[in-house]
């Protein structure tokens, strides 16, 4: 199991007033699983995401991430397991504008101390691997909408992470470059990545192989049974 | 590292006017710090040029009376004053520093020296031994100096320097001809100049004084028609030469310590000093560099405010980079990641006005230097030092937007719009 969340709660504190946004979740993904998160706005899908993605720690709850307690990690450790372990795509893509395809998904690798020249290598195979080959040497400004999410997807792939986390990854596109969105992930999901995908997108969630639905901050369906710890 | 740099380049480079702007406080500052050290040092050598006069290592020691020269014609010959005999000159010439020493009398020439109706006004007329011109570094630009003969036989026989001869005589050649000296008729045997002619530039009433007690002309005689002309048991005064500037002041002091031992004086005011040209330079270099030191305070303070503007527009960076900190924190980059990604640009930043605040002070002194006339010295190890000072600034005041940036919370500084 990859993915082992226990009565995960998440409380914001706004002002005096304390606001509960994640209430109870227990979510439990085996490797290699396509997940869809799926959820009206404001439901709390994106704060699941952050705790999934070592960016946040729950009020209370368990959370093992591939049998490791990742709770108990300090803050220099969690980012050592979000470079070598997670992938992150966003809804609003987050490439450094300044840079070039290659240098942008190059980032992680520079932060995972790999030399130069290799770095050029791996970050062009990953530009290869969605389809950007041609592409490289582009700035963000001079990329569609798509083909910058796709950027933003090697980045993620590219130091061959076990779990790759969306949230709301075909959210800024139009739906033909969501199609081909989509059809990467179908990819990688063969390829055995495991993958959570955030939406409130029915159809888009349609193309995961399990869909959690989420309302409130509580799981309304989870798309096959719970099993306590 | 050689990554952030490329980087900060880059991103200083895509906000040209913001950066050239934010580092302005710190070119103006170094601009003025190069320019003020370099007008500094050419001052300070030109004025030791000046006053010393280049390779003339000549060091006066005569008579004081508290802080100023004792003169003979206004104060008389002062008693417990013995004349300097030839042992005690040999004993000057035995110390150290000393190469050669001579000695002589002196009076001022006005009213005294005639060449028919012409006067001396200025001038001065002095009494010497025939070694005098070597040890001052005389030339004989035409005729001859005293030789022993004239001592001997008591000629009455004078030498003039440049100055003189051309007050007296207007350009003709005064050597055979007669002047008048208090009455008494002198033939001229020859006429001598300075090996090299000392040119001060007149800032002060002190320079002036120093110019004119050297500039206005002298006749000399020998020393043995000193008694026939003024009277017997003048103390003489002493003239020293070195071997190297620096010892002027050692020479000059360990002489007047040995002329001072004979002294038998009740006024302990009366005493032998040397007029000690380096430390007059000294002290003028003193001056103006007190009111130099004040000028790099101003500097100081550009810098300060410079970088305080540095870390204002860092803060500014900070905040409109917060999404690309976030995702870089989101994407795994540690905390001293981010530190020294910003640490690096602030450095950088300043490192670059310090270079252009050199090169502008440069070019600033290199104009004062041809408005002024005067000296400059740039100094390589202050333009280097100029450059690291504007890098520390930089981290300096750079440490704190980093920090801040280094701290930024993943989540809020990814929604952050
Ligand atoms: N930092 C925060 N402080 C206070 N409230 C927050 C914070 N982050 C999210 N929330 C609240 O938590 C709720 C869920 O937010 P989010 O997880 O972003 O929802 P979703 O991604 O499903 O749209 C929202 O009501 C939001 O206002
Ligand atoms: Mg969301």
């Amino acid at each position: 199991m990859i993915l082992n969340l226990q009565h995960i709660y998440k409380d914001y504190q706004q002002d005096k007033l304390v606001v509960p946004v994640l209430k109870d979740i227990s979510l439990q993904v085996e490797e290699g699983e396509y997940v869809a998160v799926m959820g009206p706005s404001g439901s709390g899908k994106t704060t699941l995401m952050n705790i999934i993605g070592c960016l946040d720690r729950p009020t209370a709850g368990t959370y093992e991430l591939a049998g490791e307690d990742i709770l108990k990690y300090k803050d220099r450790e969690m980012s050592s397991v979000r470079l070598k372990s997670i992938g992150f795509v966003f809804q609003s893509f987050h490439l450094l504008p300044r840079q070039s395809a290659l240098e942008n998904v190059a980032l992680p690798l520079s932060y995972a101390g790999v030399k130069k020249k290799e770095r050029r290598e791996r970050a062009a195979r990953a530009l290869e691997r969605v389809g950007l080959e041609d592409r490289m040497n582009f700035r963000p400004t001079q990329l569609s909408g798509g083909q910058k999410q796709r950027v933003a997807i090697a980045r993620a792939m590219v130091n061959n992470p076990k779990l790759l986390l969306a949230d709301e990854p075909t959210g800024a596109l139009d739906s033909k470059s969501g199609k081909q969105i989509m059809e990467l992930f179908e990819n990688l999901h063969r390829e055995g990545v495991t993958i959570v995908m955030i939406t409130h997108d029915k159809a888009i969630a349609s193309h995961a192989k399990r869909v959690v639905q989420i309302i409130d901050g509580e799981i309304t369906e989870n798309g096959r049974e719970v099993q306590d710890a | 590292m050689f990554e952030n740099i490329r980087l900060s380049f880059q991103g200083i480079w895509s906000h040209k006017m913001r950066s050239f702007l934010t580092m302005l406080g710190i070119i103006i500052g170094i601009a003025a710090i190069i320019a003020i050290v370099s007008t500094i040092t050419g001052t300070n050598e030109q004025i030791k040029q000046n006053l010393i006069g280049a390779g003339d290592n000549n060091v006066t020691v005569q008579l004081h009376m508290g802080d100023s020269t004792y003169e003979m014609e206004y104060n008389g010959i002062p008693e417990g004053v013995p004349v300097i005999t030839g042992d005690v000159l040999a004993e000057i010439r035995a110390v150290d520093e000393v190469k050669d020493a001579a000695l002589y009398v002196s009076r001022e020439a006005y009213n005294t020296v005639y060449h028919q109706n012409t006067g001396l006004s200025g001038g001065k007329l002095y009494g010497v031994e025939k070694e005098y011109f070597d040890v001052c570094n005389y030339l004989v630009r035409s005729g001859r100096v005293f030789d022993d003969g004239d001592i001997s036989g008591f000629r009455k026989v004078a030498v003039l320097d440049e100055d003189s001869a051309e007050a007296l005589f207007l350009g003709e050649n005064p050597v055979g001809k007669t002047i008048e000296v208090l009455a008494e008729p002198y033939v001229v045997i020859g006429v001598v100049e300075k090996s090299d002619k000392f040119e001060p530039v007149i800032n002060t009433m002190e320079d002036y004084y120093m110019y004119a007690q050297r500039g206005s002309g002298t006749v000399f005689v020998p020393y043995v028609a000193w008694p026939g002309l003024y009277g017997y048991d003048e103390p003489q005064k002493l003239v020293l030469t070195v071997n190297k500037t620096e010892d002027m002041t050692a020479a000059g002091k360990k002489s007047a310590d040995i002329l001072n031992s004979y002294l038998s004086v009740t006024d302990k005011n009366l005493r032998y000093e040397a007029i000690d040209l380096l430390k007059q330079a000294k002290d003028i270099q003193d001056l103006s560099r007190s009111t130099n030191t004040m000028l790099i305070w101003i500097a100081g303070i550009s810098l300060l405010v410079g970088g305080i503007g540095v870390m204002n527009i860092m803060l500014v960076s900070v905040t409109e980079r917060t999404q690309e900190i976030g995702l870089k924190k989101a994407i795994g980059a540690r905390k001293s990641k981010i530190l020294g990604q910003f640490l690096t640009e602030a450095a950088v930043l300043t490192s670059l006005g310090g270079l252009l605040g050199v090169i502008v002070g440069i070019i600033l002194a290199e104009v004062i230097s041809k408005l002024t006339g005067t000296l400059v010295a740039i100094s390589p190890p202050a333009a280097v030092g100029a450059v690291v000072f504007s890098m520390v600034i930089g981290i300096v005041f750079g440490l704190l937007p980093s920090y801040k940036a280094a701290n930024l919370n993943p989540i809020d500084a990814l929604r952050h719009e």
